[in-house]
């Protein structure tokens, strides 16, 4: 190792970019929790100030909790991000495993084929979608949500995924044959395990769109036993009048579930790494 | 119990043909090594073997039974894989039971069986360990453990010591020796190297390019290589190819082992100048230019006083010549 790796202009340099990079992404985040916190007049003459005994207010959150059914709003958002979140990652997974351990006829062409969606929103079929919706009878259900989620999340999955299964040894799936394991066993037992980083990674990219969807809620599930938590925000967002005390206690509030399955995906994946470093 | 008979093997993948038609028949209790440089297509001869891989024509019988439509598991093989293929989240005892849990094995025959192995492998102390937890040599010695246990007709092995270090190498080659020794199973050994082909095996199967080019005992290939590619492979240094016309012979190539050849400062059939030479205490090899033959090895037993820019007459030992023809087919003598 040369010494210029750690020179200390270096270090500097590499923390100031990654501080203001920090910065920059948490800054509106912070600005919605801080304020959410102030009475409305407070918001208005000094946004950027941090709650003060004087014009600190929860009424945001009162008015929040108090109106609509908040809990089963983020009870709807929970079960369709979760529930899309663990179909993607299975089925995934299992596509990806195909696409790098079988060799069939048109397996590149398969794959580039359910790689397409990467490039092409899957809003552009919102038309055909809510008619496919109203013909099955699932429009205002959360299963409509879930289907369109699931859908939009594969493509990006089986492309990471299966590039890293390519990596998984073959020496090792051998072995298990040998010794008898299914082809399921092999999936769930050797390779799901070493493909654990790559399943995080895809994990937080698929969850992150969902959880903030408005689009879709919209469209397909607008009743009031249907709403997720974005589009239960709304309410507070008039023509006229905009309630910000609530709209922000209500996107602060949106923040903390999201956060929770961040951090647990995080450790999975600093996890994932470390374990292969000391290997 | 464990003979193995291939006929007219061959595969392709997509428009390679990596296999072009593979006889071979190979005895009970027999230590063969398939040995060939890197790309022939060894490990897909043994993947074929194995049941992990279909051969794209021709039949694999095993005891006399054909075994084409038999899985891994069912056809009384075990495989130890040159990257240990351990799994990572069992630990060495479970290691080496899963298979026989799989093929539904009573759990006091598997306790037993992980014993026997354990002791013979000296892994007692690490039964309980993670593969993460062990060294290269421990975790080949599991891998080797977990066949020992399936008490296989066959043992396939595939450069099980390439991943290891020199020393190791000797060490888990004579522990592979005393096991075949011991169990009396046939084994069927992969390796691109010679050395441990010629240590190990009762009958080596040389592989060039999907072909066969010979098989026989080590001392056979040693001493009646069939070609020039046989010829090359076998032996370290190489053996020196000369063009017969140089030598006004009637072969196309003429070729001698560098240790058939004898030098002296003063007389003898080709005088040469020293290039370089390999002082390596048990033996001396001298890379000389002569005259007469081009640039030859010569290897000289103990140690030998040459330095570079020395003039040296080297005199093959005519008995133990080869010549090839147009082809690189040996004539015989
Ligand atoms: N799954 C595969 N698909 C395509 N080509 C392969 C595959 N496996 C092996 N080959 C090719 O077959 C040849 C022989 O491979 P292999 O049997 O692994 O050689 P060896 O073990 O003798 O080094 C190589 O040229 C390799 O590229
Ligand atoms: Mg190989």
């Amino acid at each position: 190792m040369s010494t210029a790796t750690h020179s200390p202009a270096r270090t500097f340099a590499a923390h100031a970019v990654l501080i203001a990079y920090t910065a920059i992404a948490l800054f509106p985040v912070l600005l919605i929790v801080i304020n959410s916190f102030k009475s409305r007049n407070a918001i208005f003459r000094s946004p950027l100030a941090l709650p003060t005994p004087e014009n600190f207010d929860l009424i945001g959150y009162a008015t929040v909790l108090k109106q609509g059914d908040f809990f089963l709003y983020f009870q709807n958002s929970l079960i369709v991000t979760v529930v899309s979140l663990f179909l993607v990652l299975l089925f995934g997974a299992m596509a990806a495993f195909a696409l790098s351990e079988y060799r069939f006829k048109g397996n590149t062409l398969m794959g580039l084929y359910l790689a397409l969606g990467i490039m092409i929103p899957i809003r552009l079929g919102t038309v055909a979608i809510l008619q496919l919706m109203v013909a099955s009878g699932l429009v205002n259900t959360l299963t409509a949500l879930i289907l369109v989620y699931t859908a939009q999340g594969l493509p990006l999955a089986v492309f990471i995924l299966s590039e890293f299964m390519k990596q998984v040894s073959d020496d090792l799936k051998n072995a298990g044959r040998i010794d008898g394991l299914s082809e399921y066993r092999i999936f769930f037992r050797l390779v799901l395990p070493l493909v654990r980083p790559a399943m995080a990674t895809v994990a937080v990219f698929t969850m992150i769109p969902i959880w903030n969807d408005l689009w879709f809620p919209l469209i397909l599930a607008p009743s009031e036993e249907t709403k997720t938590v974005t589009l239960g925000a709304q309410i507070f967002i008039g023509q006229y009048v905009t309630n910000w005390n609530a709209v922000l206690a209500a996107l602060s509030l949106a923040i903390l579930p999201v956060l929770v399955l961040y951090v647990i995906f995080s450790r999975q994946l600093i996890r994932g790494i470390t374990s292969g470093a000391v290997k | 119990m464990g003979s193995l008979s291939i006929q007219n093997v061959k595969k392709s993948f997509g428009k390679v043909d990596v296999l072009k038609g593979i006889d071979l028949d190979v005895k009970d209790g027999e230590f063969v090594v398939f040995v060939g440089p890197s790309g022939c297509g060894k490990s897909t001869l043994l993947r074929i073997i194995a049941g992990l891989e279909d051969a794209t024509s021709g039949t694999v019988q095993i005891d006399g039974k054909p075994v084409n439509d038999v899985p891994p598991a069912k056809r009384g093989i075990a495989m130890v894989f040159q990257t240990y293929a351990l799994y990572p989240h069992l630990t060495v005892k479970n290691n080496m039971g899963l298979g026989l849990k799989q093929a539904g094995e009573a759990a006091a025959e598997i306790e037993r069986r992980i014993g026997v192995a354990s002791t013979m492998l000296s892994l007692e102390p690490y039964l309980e360990r993670r593969p993460a937890e062990l060294s290269g040599g421990q975790r080949q010695r599991v891998a080797i453990g977990r066949a020992v246990v399936r008490e296989p007709k066959l043992f396939l092995f595939d450069e099980p010591l390439s991943n290891l270090d020199a020393a190791l190498r000797v060490n888990t080659r004579l522990e592979i020796a005393e096991l075949h020794r011991r169990l009396g199973a046939t084994m069927i050994y992969v390796t691109h190297d010679q050395v441990e082909a010629m240590t190990l095996a009762d009958k080596i199967v040389v592989l060039n390019a999907g072909r066969i080019e010979q098989v026989g005992a080590p001392m056979e290939l040693y001493n009646n290589p069939a070609n020039t590619f046989v010829a090359g492979f076998i032996g370290s240094p190489k053996m020196n190819f000369i063009d017969g016309a140089r030598l006004g012979d009637t072969a196309k190539t003429i070729g001698v082992r560098p240790e058939h050849i004898l030098v002296d400062p003063n007389k003898g059939d080709w005088k040469g100048v020293v290039i370089h030479a390999e002082h390596l205490g048990a033996d001396t090899n001298l890379y000389l230019d002569t005259e007469k033959a081009g640039r030859i090895t010569v290897r000289l037993f103990g140690e030998y006083a040459a330095e570079p820019g020395t003039t040296l007459y080297a005199t093959p030992v005519n008995a133990r010549t080869y010549r090839f023809d147009e082809a690189g087919r040996a004539i015989a003598r």
